[in-house]
């Protein structure tokens, strides 16, 4: 059997006596785009930063690509590309300075980065724009350079953190189909989580967390054939009893 | 292949520590204004008011000037030391720590390299002020301006650590001007960056004891000894010890299992 690319089980996490996730157990394979659905205080965040291995859990394992994020974080966490909700590039840098300063934090030599930098934004679009300063690019593009950073050193499982927060329509299509582009013609895996339903594709899964639990997982079809309802919105309306943008 | 991804994340590390300071040229400015009126100002007003007797590693007698010196490069590594932990608690909420903490290293090793690029740009403002100090006649002998270099590398990781350490259990920015006034102030002023231990003696005992035992005092001692091409063994191993001790928490600190970081939780 082939190992997903996320494999989260039985996991459980508490912030003292205030429970965040409850047995939560989904998995991810190479070439799937999961939405992560959930209401805000649905444990999203705790979830990535588990994932991201910001802290641990006492309770369940977390794997990626067959590694143990604990036991074996250093395998694992090269096999993740992350982006964060908030923009963590350096805005007096330049885009070509903060993608070197990630490509040596994963060990890639500046011949490899420049050539990995190059494919990653020529294929966004971003490439002639990579001498400027992050403070000179609008939220849309400098959203693009961090999908580019994280996707620098191959990663088998990109997270996204609601990365279209904030962009206008054009810059969150343009973002939308490049993930699921990468998704169908690379095999990446994608966990993305989102408040924004119009961003999940037909093919995609959907993991609808609420109150730190699992509500419902799989293909969109196969959970919209299990709950009987229309479509993601009205999902996620019944699920979690919250409405949607 | 491992050593080389070390070498390079330290490098990337360290290098983008050093282009954001060449960057951000009025933070340079800002880390030598702050010594310098305390030099040219404060040190010019209080010249006829203390008294400094001869005491090592000084031949002769001094200007009040030449004694605060080492203490003041003790200031703008002190201050360096908070403020990349300022830019930690910073960086932490707006995600580039979290950034760091992802890369498949292990943290440890993350951390030391951040207080290695920290203590870089803490060692670059030192010079700077020493160039700018001897120019106004405050000039140590040649020697000195190369044994200064290992104590400042110490000093400067000693005070980082600190800084390190403190980042780690604070959760805001808010919390971090309670940290200014509770731990820069007393460090600063309860050690022998101004006054020689014994005029704190004089008026103080219990002073006294805490000026001596503070790392601060050690750190600056280690300084004002190299400066004039002498080791102060004492210094040297309370400043280490202090490094060792305050990394060695920070890590703990920073530890995904055990650390501050789960108790403090994150929102959602």
């Amino acid at each position: 059997m082939i190992e997903a690319a996320l494999s989260v089980e039985n996991l459980s996490f508490a912030y003292g006596p205030k429970k965040a996730l409850d047995n939560v157990s989904f998995s991810v394979r190479a070439g799937e785009c999961a939405i992560l659905l959930g209401p805000n205080g649905a444990g999203k965040s705790t979830l990535f930063s588990l994932i991201t291995r910001l802290y641990d859990a006492r309770q369940g394992s977390i794997r990626l690509c067959g590694f143990d994020v604990k036991k074996n974080s250093r395998q694992a966490l090269a096999r993740l590309g992350v982006v964060f909700q908030q923009t963590t590039l350096d805005a007096d840098l330049s885009v070509t300075q903060n993608l070197r300063y990630h490509a040596a934090l994963h060990g890639i030599g500046r011949k490899a980065a420049d050539k990995r930098i190059r494919e990653e934004l020529e294929r966004l679009n971003m490439y002639d724009r990579r001498q400027e300063k992050v403070r000179q690019l609008n939220g849309g593009h400098r959203r693009r350079v961090e999908i580019a950073r994280a996707l620098l050193h191959n990663p088998s499982l990109l997270l996204l953190d609601e990365p279209t927060v904030g962009l206008d329509m054009p810059s969150r299509q343009a973002i939308v189909e490049h993930v699921h582009d990468l998704v169908r013609r690379q095999g990446l895996a994608v966990l993305w989580a989102t408040h924004l339903l119009d961003e999940i594709g037909a093919q995609d899964s959907l993991v609808v967390l609420d109150k730190g639990v699992v509500k419902a997982g799989g293909r969109l079809a196969e959970v919209l054939h299990a709950t009987g309802c229309g479509n993601a919105a009205e999902v996620f309306a019944r699920l979690t009893g919250g409405g949607v943008e | 292949m491992n050593i080389l991804h070390y070498w390079r994340a330290l490098s990337g590390i360290v290098g983008r520590e050093l282009l954001r300071f060449l960057h951000q040229r009025e933070r340079f400015v800002s880390a030598l204004v702050r010594p310098l009126v305390w030099l040219f100002v404060f040190a010019a007003g209080f010249r006829a008011a203390l008294g400094i007797a001869i005491s090592p590693p000084y031949e002769t007698y001094i200007l009040y000037e030449v004694y605060i010196t080492p203490g003041l490069i003790g200031m703008i590594q002190l201050f360096n030391g908070m403020q990349s932990s300022l830019s930690m608690v910073y960086d932490r909420e707006m995600g580039s720590m979290r950034m760091l903490m992802v890369c498949p290293l292990p943290r440890w090793f993350l951390l030391s390299s951040k207080l290695i690029a920290g203590t870089a740009v803490s060692v670059l403002q030192a010079y700077a002020f020493l160039g700018i100090a001897w120019l106004d006649d405050i000039q140590a002998p040649p020697v000195g301006y190369l044994w200064i270099l290992p104590a400042l590398l110490l000093s400067g990781m000693m005070l980082g650590a600190l800084g390190l350490l403190l980042s780690s259990f604070i959760r805001q920015l808010e919390n971090f001007a309670g940290v200014m006034n509770f731990v820069i102030f007393p460090v600063f002023f309860m050690s022998t960056a101004l006054y020689p231990l014994w005029k704190i003696k004089e008026s103080s005992e219990l002073l006294y004891i805490l000026a001596e035992y503070n790392p601060f005092s050690q750190a600056v001692e280690l300084i004002r000894f190299a400066l004039y091409g002498q080791l102060n063994l004492q210094a040297l191993l309370f400043t280490a010890g202090a490094f060792i001790l305050f990394m060695a928490a920070a890590i703990f600190g920073y530890n995904p299992s055990k650390g501050m970081m789960v108790r403090k939780g994150g929102g959602d």
